[in-house]
């Protein structure tokens, strides 16, 4: 039985889709920002993305190289674990697809790095078969350094800070490693439709 | 890395409302009696579950602005108008309601008694929440840790925690604390009267800087957290939480 806080009504969205809000979460038209620590600011000039650990060969990408690379406009619902959830987010980006086109790898996890020294974990099938994205604009606009330019991972089906901000490369794993939130309380997942917001979830 | 501060799972507990008071005209503290409470570290915050009589429920995330200490939690709220948690908990929750709550949560935005120097707390509105948990538990643990909390708000009306802020800094414990106030100042004021910028900060910051905790609105946090890296500051040693909305 849950506890009923008496006299609270509640503040609905009727235009808020059911299937589309994950549980304990609530729509917001703001883009509420998550970070630990200051705003990483790196010249363009000397960003790279590179793809390092478990592979064949270590890749490399200038910035100008990803920017030529094909991209793709994608329209999705976004969850941060602090309860909003964004519907209808528009992101334009390089699938990881492209980017590990061609990589040899027996590696089943993947560390994202980034600059500021923030790292998140998964596991490498969810970010092929067109699943997560190098973002590098929002809105039809450069991605906002707060938001996480110049570019950001995004892997909009899990809660959003597995989409790291600031991102600078993928480190393939043989076994799972804890990143900055994972190791600091969060889930090691992050299905928000299962409400895996903490640890034992 | 910071120690891992939750342990298996993190299970919904009923708190029972012990005491509202008001801190400022859009700002009461609660003092919650949760059954089973963990424990938690200053700085943490918990997830609140408020559920209406047809199921339906929300949730929102609170600093806890007590130190850790027994079953009693103490959350500090400012009503948002337009919003669905907070003016219910700001208005409407009395002595004796129910409601779920869930955490301690987070183990990165802590206190760190021993952080290897002098350290700052930087809070910007009810962002100052978590620092005073910090402030409050440093006091119980006498830790003698070097501290300045600077703590900005609009008025001196708005200042949360007045009256205990103003009794600490005179103890001389090693806690100064430092306002500024962004709109408006009583007639005597001699604190900062603008918003916190790089200059106010080269004031304020010791030189010898060892951690910097800061706390509040978005905008707020990335104009401090970037100042504090202009002056020369380790961003690694520079900590943000943001509360609320504004993605700028
Ligand atoms: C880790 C964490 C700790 C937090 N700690 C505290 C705390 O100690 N004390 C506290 O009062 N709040 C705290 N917050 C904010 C809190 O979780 C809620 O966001 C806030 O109470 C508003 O909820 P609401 O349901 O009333 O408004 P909502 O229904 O969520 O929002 C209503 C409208 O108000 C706007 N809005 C929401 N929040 C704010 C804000 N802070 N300022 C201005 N406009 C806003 C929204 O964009 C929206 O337009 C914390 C948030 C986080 C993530």
């Amino acid at each position: 039985m849950p506890i009923i806080s008496r006299g609270f009504k509640g503040r609905r969205r009727d235009d808020a889709p059911r299937d589309r809000v994950p549980p304990g979460q609530y729509v917001t038209d703001d883009f509420p920002v998550l970070s630990a620590g200051p705003t990483p600011h790196t010249p363009l000039d000397q960003w790279d993305f590179t793809i390092v650990g478990e592979v064949d060969e270590r890749r490399r990408w200038t910035w100008d190289e990803l920017r030529a690379l094909p991209s793709e406009t994608i329209t999705v619902d976004i969850s941060c674990v602090t309860k909003w959830t964004k519907l209808d987010t528009v992101w334009e980006g390089v699938s990881v697809d492209t980017l590990l086109d061609g990589v040899e790898t027996s590696a089943e996890y993947l560390t994202v790095f980034c600059d500021g020294g923030y790292t998140t974990n998964l596991p490498l099938a969810d970010v092929t078969g067109g699943q997560a994205w190098i973002a590098f604009a929002y809105d039809g606009e450069p991605l906002e350094p707060e938001h996480g330019g110049p570019a950001r991972l995004l892997v909009p089906h899990l809660y959003f800070w597995k989409s790291a901000k600031w991102v600078r490369g993928l480190r393939l794993t043989a076994t799972d490693e804890l990143g900055f939130w994972e190791s600091n309380g969060y889930h090691n997942y992050g299905d928000p439709w299962k409400e895996q917001r903490y640890w034992g979830d | 890395m910071e120690g891992a501060a939750v342990l298996g799972r993190l299970n919904w507990h009923v708190a029972e409302v012990a005491d509202v008071w008001p801190e400022t005209d859009r700002v009461k503290t609660l003092a919650l009696d949760v059954e089973g409470w963990p424990g938690h570290r200053a700085g943490q915050h918990v997830d609140v579950r408020l559920t209406a009589d047809d199921g339906y429920q929300a949730q929102r995330s609170y600093s806890i602005a007590s130190p850790d200490g027994g079953p009693r939690v103490e959350l500090t709220v400012e009503r948002i108008d337009d919003g669905e948690v907070s003016p219910y908990l700001t208005g409407d929750a009395h002595a004796g309601d129910r409601f779920e709550l869930r955490g301690p949560v987070g183990g990165y935005f802590v206190w760190d008694p021993d952080p290897g120097g002098p350290v700052l707390l930087v809070g910007g509105g009810s962002g100052v929440v978590p620092l005073m948990a910090m402030v409050r538990q440093r006091t119980a643990n006498h830790d003698e840790v070097p501290t300045k909390l600077l703590y900005s708000a609009r008025s001196w009306e708005d200042v949360i925690y007045r009256d205990e802020l103003g009794r600490y800094g005179k103890r001389g414990d090693g806690l100064e604390v430092v306002f500024t106030l962004t709109r408006e100042q009583p007639p005597d004021w001699t604190g900062f009267g603008r918003r916190v910028d790089r200059e106010l900060l080269s004031q304020v910051a010791p030189p010898d800087l060892s951690l910097t905790l800061v706390c509040g609105p978005t905008p707020f946090v990335e104009a401090v957290a970037e100042a504090l890296v202009g002056l020369g500051h380790e961003p690694s040693r520079i900590k943000t939480e943001r509360f609320g909305p504004t993605g700028g």
